[in-house]
């Protein structure tokens, strides 16, 4: 289906080529940042509080100072003397490297031990004595502004409740009115759950000073290493840290998808400890300091209202979002965006009003909001336009892929102008559900499930036509800190035709050092093969904003491709130089230049290069290097059908999900392996929270399933026989059609499961379930409606 | 998830290891899989200071038909009896318990005897152990006791074996007539422990009346729980729908599972209820 311009040979794009990374990984040989090890490097554990909101009254450390091996016990206090027991957020929040005076969440870092072991490390956590005083936490966020709540963020001046920030977009007063005068209107309360990325990889790092260079290496497990480098210098360039004198190396990471954005304090702790100690110090998290203080991602509770005619037209819709950040809005959003691509809520559908808003309140939860697999909090979005979507239909009685046919924004209205404000690149909706429909048997599922209800069987099926929204992005809105969101490609040609590549991203298991390499080689015709990609050390790779929200293709792959362009045009020169030809006389395909009409006449690109370094013509730089920064000019817009069929168990409520087809349309494809393993492991990580995962908390703000027994995560025994496929809509701005493949099926997979067990549940009259929706809370759900064990009737 | 400091002894005869647990006393611990106790190290739930490695304790890890029982060593690892077909033709059971055991990691170390020892209602072998009757052979500086297996679990962790006594063997009586078993549990996702489980075996004369049954709990009771009056309601009567009805009624009565994570308290009856009823029909199928 998909037709490659290049040979096989070359392996430019949409050749299924091995990934060239993971001959690395299958032999051991991968270099995580847990592999680092310097001569006399300390270990670092951290003390964690038990409490989620208490005062610290005391801290002891002088007994785990006795333990042989312990070097030193760093407490907030000790950060203040330099200032640095605050760190800034992403989001212009603050954040504690280490309290002073008060803990906020359970597992917060309250002290932290150096010593010559890991093993003593962890053996001092017990003899650090630290007294609490336990306060009454908040962790319910719709009770956070109550009379009676405390107000968490006393450090800040002008808080005086725990109310963050109110965030608004669209039509208000109109939408309001097409609501008033709608024949139909549909609301359900949605909660998109707290849930935690749990990459194999935990967090860490080895933060290495140089007292006599005043220098620092800092490995470390991130996704944006450069951004990190700029960071780093601006909260410790009062110290002396500053730019040129920090290089930060991400090496080997074993899955970051947004949890390795932010800054957490045990990576500034460590680099305070090597200032301080002026020897290299490690901290690698374990399993379950990772799932309970590191960021969270979701957390959005949702009212979302659709208001149609009563034949199916949606006309208008309205959600408001209760965000619950816990004690800091540490969210990894580009900072103009509070609720990140919240917006594309208006989801696939072509009508022309709707009106958003949220409200982000403090609790006594750990801070985050991270986009996990997924560009800045589009899954939350997309959830409650599919739920929302699905819930009209019900209410109607129309069939939910009707009733999309019916809405769908037609191939021929792009660009579309969203009613929030975006300009949908390009897509072909119909083109896309058609597919998923014809690959599911639609027809013949309806007919069976009529019958299986019929027999008092419990089948349901679940659509999701999402609109994705990524590529984050073009420099007028998109910034992170006031740094813009471009992204940057450097290739260099080596005289014998071989090639390195550096970006300003950092894959994390994507498979950058392939696809990056494909891009390349489609445009210059060099072997995919012979190009080595390198991305993490800011000492040698060109700025970058780092990979994460599906923004590597869309940003650095088509840097690359732009700075293979400049590179071709310079082979171009040097070809017409050497066949003594003008430029206009020669013909490109990939891999040479011959001359229009005398095809025997030519030069390989690899003559053209080795030309570059030893016969260039008088006046022409010599070399064959180029560098791009790529500003996008818009974002792109994947798109996607997704089908889930699901049957329940009508005495356990045990989900058996029978089937899943995944249509997608990322626009031009680079790689169809590479992009059909990311969409297998997106859709896993979206039945994850469609039917696992969520972080439960107590009234006491304990958490309840901290450890991986209790916090579900999916394993390939849960995954279904995933059926993958694709449409192609390529965007019309990027420089190869390309839109970025990686969150799409996190995205839009836990409303097609949704859906397919609410579409199940039917018979009894649900409307909806929170996800995670497992056989214990439909248990609940039938018994509150009095119908458990009724029959069902079809 | 690093343990506490501890020490460690690998004794090469069962002597030498009930010597150490005398010499030690309630600070040691006997090792034998592994894969309950470590992940307690780990989490520093247990902080024991010495282990004393079984492992290398010759004579342990049998599993053999011996007149009219079925012998299974402490050390018998959950994949022997998964791999065994002999077991699995007598007791297909225990290939039901196997494969609801996490994964191939955990049953290729994981103990029959550690299962038991460990003392966990959350544990699958206990609730089969009852269904089936068995016997634990536990031995002593002193020699071997047989503790029948309804007074064998004492409470949460605790059980009939004592600081100073390892637990070196299981007999399970194979009956001669006709009799089928079978064990499910409803888990979360793989390698969860049990929601709910119920191991069932039932024994039937030649006309299908129920001669013998017994029926264990998984997960819904401080110890593992015998479902008594269930068992009595099959005994004596043929197992038409209406007499397995109630006796998974009588399950899900008897039964006292807590709400936590994994359901409600109802949810977990009605979980027992089902599953009872579905470990008779199929150990009845089975016995055909
Ligand atoms: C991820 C995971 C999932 C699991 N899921 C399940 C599950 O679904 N169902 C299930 O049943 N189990 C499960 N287990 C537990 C597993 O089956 C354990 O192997 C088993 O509970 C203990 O056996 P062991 O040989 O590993 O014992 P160990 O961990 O070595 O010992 C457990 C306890 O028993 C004592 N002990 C062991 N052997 C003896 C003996 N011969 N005499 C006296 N004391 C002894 C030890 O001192 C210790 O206190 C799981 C384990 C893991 C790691």
């Amino acid at each position: 289906m998909i037709q490659c311009k290049t040979s096989k040979e070359i392996g430019g794009m949409g050749h299924s080529m091995k990934r060239k990374e993971d001959d690395r990984f299958v032999h051991g040989k991968g270099n995580y940042v847990d592999d680092v090890k310097l001569p006399g490097m300390l270990y670092m554990d951290i003390v964690r509080s038990p409490y989620a909101y208490a005062k610290i009254k005391n801290i002891d450390s002088s007994e785990a100072l006795k333990i042989p091996g312990v070097l030193a016990v760093v407490t907030g206090k000790d950060l203040e003397q330099y200032n640095l027991h605050w760190m800034p957020t992403l989001m212009s929040d603050t954040q504690m490297v280490l309290p002073v005076d008060t803990v906020m969440y359970q597992s917060q870092e309250v002290a932290a031990i150096i010593a010559t072991e890991k093993y003593i490390a962890r053996d001092a956590r017990e003899a650090v004595r630290v007294e609490y005083e336990v306060m009454k936490p908040v962790v319910n966020p719709f009770k956070a502004n109550d009379e009676d709540a405390p107000v968490l963020r006393t450090d800040k001046e002008d808080q005086k409740d725990n109310h963050i920030w109110h965030w608004e977009v669209g039509q208000k007063e109109e939408t309001e009115k097409i609501f008033n005068d709608a024949e139909v209107v549909v609301k359900e309360q949605m909660h998109i759950p707290r849930i935690h990325v749990s990459s194999i990889e935990t967090c860490g790092c080895v933060a290495d000073y140089d007292k006599v260079d005043n220098h620092l290496t800092m490995y470390m497990t991130t996704q944006a290493p450069h951004a990190i480098r700029t960071v780093i210098a601006l909260v410790a360039g009062h110290v002396g840290l500053t730019e040129e004198k920090v290089r930060v190396i991400s090496p080997d990471i074993g899955g970051g998808f947004g949890g390795k954005v932010p800054v957490y304090p045990g990576y500034v702790i460590a680099i305070a400890a090597s200032f301080l100690i002026g020897k290299p110090v490690k901290w690698i998290e374990d399993r379950s300091e990772n799932l309970q203080a590191d960021s969270f991602a979701r957390d959005y509770h949702i009212t979302a209202e659709m208001a149609g005619t009563k034949d199916g037209k949606i006309l208008a819709t309205r959600m408001k979002v209760l965000a619950d950040h816990g004690y800091t809005d540490a969210s990894a959003n580009p900072s103009k965006f509070p609720t990140g691509m919240f917006s594309i809520g208006t989801g696939s559908y072509d009508y022309s009003h709707a009106f958003m808003e949220a409200d982000a309140v403090y609790t006594n939860k750990p801070p985050g909001g991270v986009a996990y697999r997924c560009s800045f909090r589009v899954t939350e979005a997309v959830h409650a336009i599919e739920r929302i979507t699905d819930r009209y239909a019900l209410e109607i009685g129309k069939d939910p892929a009707e009733l999309r046919f019916q809405n769908f924004i037609k191939k021929d209205q792009f660009p579309y102008q969203s009613p929030t404000g975006w300009e949908y690149d390009s897509g072909d909706y119909e083109a896309g559900l058609k597919l998923a429909l014809k690959t599911v048997e639609y027809d013949k599922l309806r007919e069976k499930q009529a019958q299986m209800r019929k027999e008092g069987k419990l089948m349901g099926i679940g659509l999701s036509t999402f609109t994705e929204i990524v590529g984050a992005g073009p420099s007028k809105d998109f910034d992170i800190l006031g740094i813009k969101m471009f992204d940057s490609a450097e290739i260099r040609v080596h005289p014998t035709g071989k090639a390195i590549a550096r970006f300003g991203t950092k894959s994390q298991g994507q498979g950058h050092e392939t696809t990056y390499a494909q891009i390349i080689a489609e445009e210059l015709g060099i072997p995919a093969k012979d190009i080595q990609i390198e991305e993490g050390d800011t000492d040698t790779a060109p700025y970058g904003l780092g990979t994460y929200a599906s923004r590597s293709t869309p940003t650095a792959g088509a840097a690359a491709a732009i700075a293979a362009r400049k590179l071709r045009d310079k082979a171009r020169k040097l070809a017409a130089h050497l066949l003594e030809v003008s430029e206009d006389d020669l013909e490109w395909e990939p891999g040479k230049f011959s001359v229009k009409g005398a095809p025997e006449k030519s030069k390989t690109i690899q003559e053209l290069v080795f030309a570059a370094y030893t016969n260039h013509p008088q006046g022409m730089e010599a070399g064959f290097e180029a560098t791009h920064y790529y500003d996008p000019p818009n974002l792109t817009f994947p798109s996607g059908a997704y089908i889930c069929v699901v049957e329940i168990d009508p005495e356990t409520f045990e989900i058996d999900v029978k089937r899943f087809v995944a249509i997608d349309d990322a626009g031009n494809i680079i790689n169809p392996m590479v992009a059909q393993g990311q969409v297998h492991g997106g859709l896993t990580q979206g039945i994850a929270p469609a039917m696992y995962e969520e972080l439960i908390y107590d009234d006491d703000g304990n958490i309840l399933n901290g450890t991986l027994m209790d916090y579900l995560v999916p394993t390939a025994v849960e995954s279904p026989n995933w059926e993958t496929g694709h449409t192609v809509t390529p965007s019309p701005h990027h420089p190869i059609g390309a839109k970025g493949i990686g969150e799409s099926p996190t995205v839009g997979a836990p409303p097609a499961i949704a859906n397919a067990i609410v579409d199940a549940l039917k018979p009894y009259g649900i409307t909806h379930l929170d996800i995670p929706i497992t056989p214990a809370k439909i248990f609940e759900a039938l018994k509150e409606k009095g119908v458990l064990d009724k029959p069902i009737v079809g | 998830m690093i343990p506490a400091s501890f020490d460690y002894s690998a004794p090469s005869t069962l002597k030498e290891a009930l010597n150490l647990l005398k010499d030690i006393g309630d600070e040691a611990k006997i090792l034998a899989g592994g894969h309950s106790l470590i992940p307690m190290m780990k989490l520093r739930f247990a902080e024991p200071e010495h282990l004393i490695d079984i492992s290398n304790v010759p004579g342990l890890s049998y599993v053999n038909f011996e007149g009219d029982h079925l012998k299974i060593g402490a050390m018998a690892r959950e994949v022997d009896l998964e791999d065994s077909k002999e077991v699995g033709e007598k007791f297909p059971i225990f290939h039901d318990v196997a494969k609801l055991i996490a994964d191939p990691q955990v049953r290729n170390f994981g103990t029959i005897g550690g299962n038991l020892a460990h003392g966990d209602a959350a544990n699958d072998q206990p609730a089969v152990m009852i269904a089936l009757d068995a016997q634990v052979e536990i031995t002593g500086l002193d020699g071997v006791r047989t503790v029948g297996i309804d007074d064998f679990f004492y409470g949460f962790y605790a059980t009939a074996v004592q600081e100073d006594e390892i637990l070196t063997g299981i007999n399970i009586p194979v009956p001669t007539g006709r009799f089928g078993n079978a064990y499910h549990k409803s888990e979360r996702k793989v390698g969860d422990y049990a929601t709910g489980g119920v191991a069932v075996h039932v024994e039937l004369d030649a006309e299908g009346t129920c001669t013998k049954a017994g029926i264990g709990l998984t997960n819904v009771n401080p110890t593992p729980l015998r479902a008594s009056r269930s068992e009595e309601a099959l005994v004596g009567a043929k197992l038409d729908d209406t007499t397995i009805e109630s006796a998974a009624q009588y399950a899900s009565e008897d039964c006292n599972p807590s709400s936590d994570l994994r359901g409600s308290e109802d949810y977990k009856r009605r979980i027992i209820k089902v599953l009872t009823k579905r470990m008779i029909h199929k150990a009845l199928e089975r016995a055909q």
